[in-house]
């Protein structure tokens, strides 16, 4: 078993409110050395086979597809995490 | 005429859409977003509401149910499509509307009487309208914030495609204070607040600026006397 990691976030040239809003809460916590923050989504898709590059390719399509709305939101990375829990970057 | 008013899961708006069409003169016909059959409409509301939780994004698991394979096929023939609120923000996941709304700029709930400016009236939803024309029509969401990104944007003003504007304070931040927006052939529009919630006397705004509270049902009467004509 593994699972594919699917990070998505907010265009850089499209304003998040979500960040937005924790950037100016943790202004008001008094954590001025945070400067912006920007809030993205992960995805962690559970997979039972093999990792092949037919099903990451597939990955890929449904996280421009569906996951990410790629309008106003990018697929960020793309990543396998093993049964040993060692993340490999794609 | 017949137009299909469409439920998801979630979905609120759907009766009081069924209605704006009856007041409108016409027949409401209610589909359902699990089936692959429009029952041979003549155009179709998308209504508003919260489909599958909002989950993923506004809009964005109803936009790929089952009957939108439909939905898209009779929005590309030229079939009238209009998306009220949560609608919109399904048209603009189908990719049937350019751009994407996300959370309101204020960060929480807006509902309002909106005064908006109608911009187009080359549309199937707005031929009733005068360019310029100031309408009055509720307004009631937290997702309402129209964003794309620049060169989409100038695409969009370039080729005429928004249809409402905030009049105003923008309620939700949006970008140039677009509240509708209109596909390049004018028979898709999506606009944010809910034209079904003004279309009976004494159940629509009647407060500051006060119209005839009646402003909801041109948008339901344009659509019917185009395919009438």
């Amino acid at each position: 078993m593994a699972l594919i990691v699917v990070d998505v976030m907010p265009k850089a040239e499209i304003l998040d409110p979500q960040g937005k809003a924790v950037t100016r809460a943790l202004a008001r916590l008094g954590h001025g050395a945070v400067g912006d923050v920007r809030v993205g989504k992960r995805f962690e898709l559970q997979v039972d086979g093999p990792v092949t590059d037919a099903l990451l390719a597939e990955v890929r399509e449904v996280a421009d597809e569906v996951l990410a709305n790629t309008v106003i939101e990018d697929v960020v990375d793309i990543h396998v995490v093993d049964e040993a829990a060692q993340e490999s970057s794609l | 005429m017949r137009v299909g008013v469409i439920t998801f899961p979630g979905t609120l708006d759907d009766r009081d859409a069924q209605r704006a069409v009856r007041l409108a003169g016409h027949e409401a016909v209610a589909l359902w977003h699990g089936e692959h059959d429009l029952h041979g409409v003549d155009a179709l509301v998308l209504p508003g509401g919260f489909s599958y939780g909002d989950y993923l994004r506004c809009g964005a698991i109803a936009a790929r149910s089952p009957i939108m394979t439909e939905v898209v096929e009779a929005a590309e023939r030229g079939m009238p499509v209009l998306g009220i609120c949560n609608g919109f923000q399904m048209l603009t996941e189908a990719r049937l509307l350019p751009g994407g709304l996300v959370r309101n700029q204020t960060g929480v709930f807006v509902r309002r009487d909106q005064v908006l400016r109608v911009e187009r009236t080359s549309t199937d939803w707005t031929n009733r309208f005068d360019e310029g024309q100031e309408i009055v029509i509720p307004l009631k969401n937290g997702e309402g914030r129209f964003v794309a990104t620049p060169e989409e944007i100038a695409r969009i003003e370039d080729e005429g495609l928004v249809v409402f504007r905030y009049v105003g304070d923008d309620p939700n931040g949006s970008v140039d204070a677009i509240a509708g927006l209109a596909n390049a052939a004018g028979n898709v529009v999506g606009l944010m607040p809910h034209p079904e919630h003004a279309v009976e006397l004494g159940f629509g705004p009647t407060t500051t600026r006060m119209k005839s509270g009646l402003d909801g049902l041109d948008i339901f009467k344009s659509a019917l006397e185009r395919i009438a004509a």
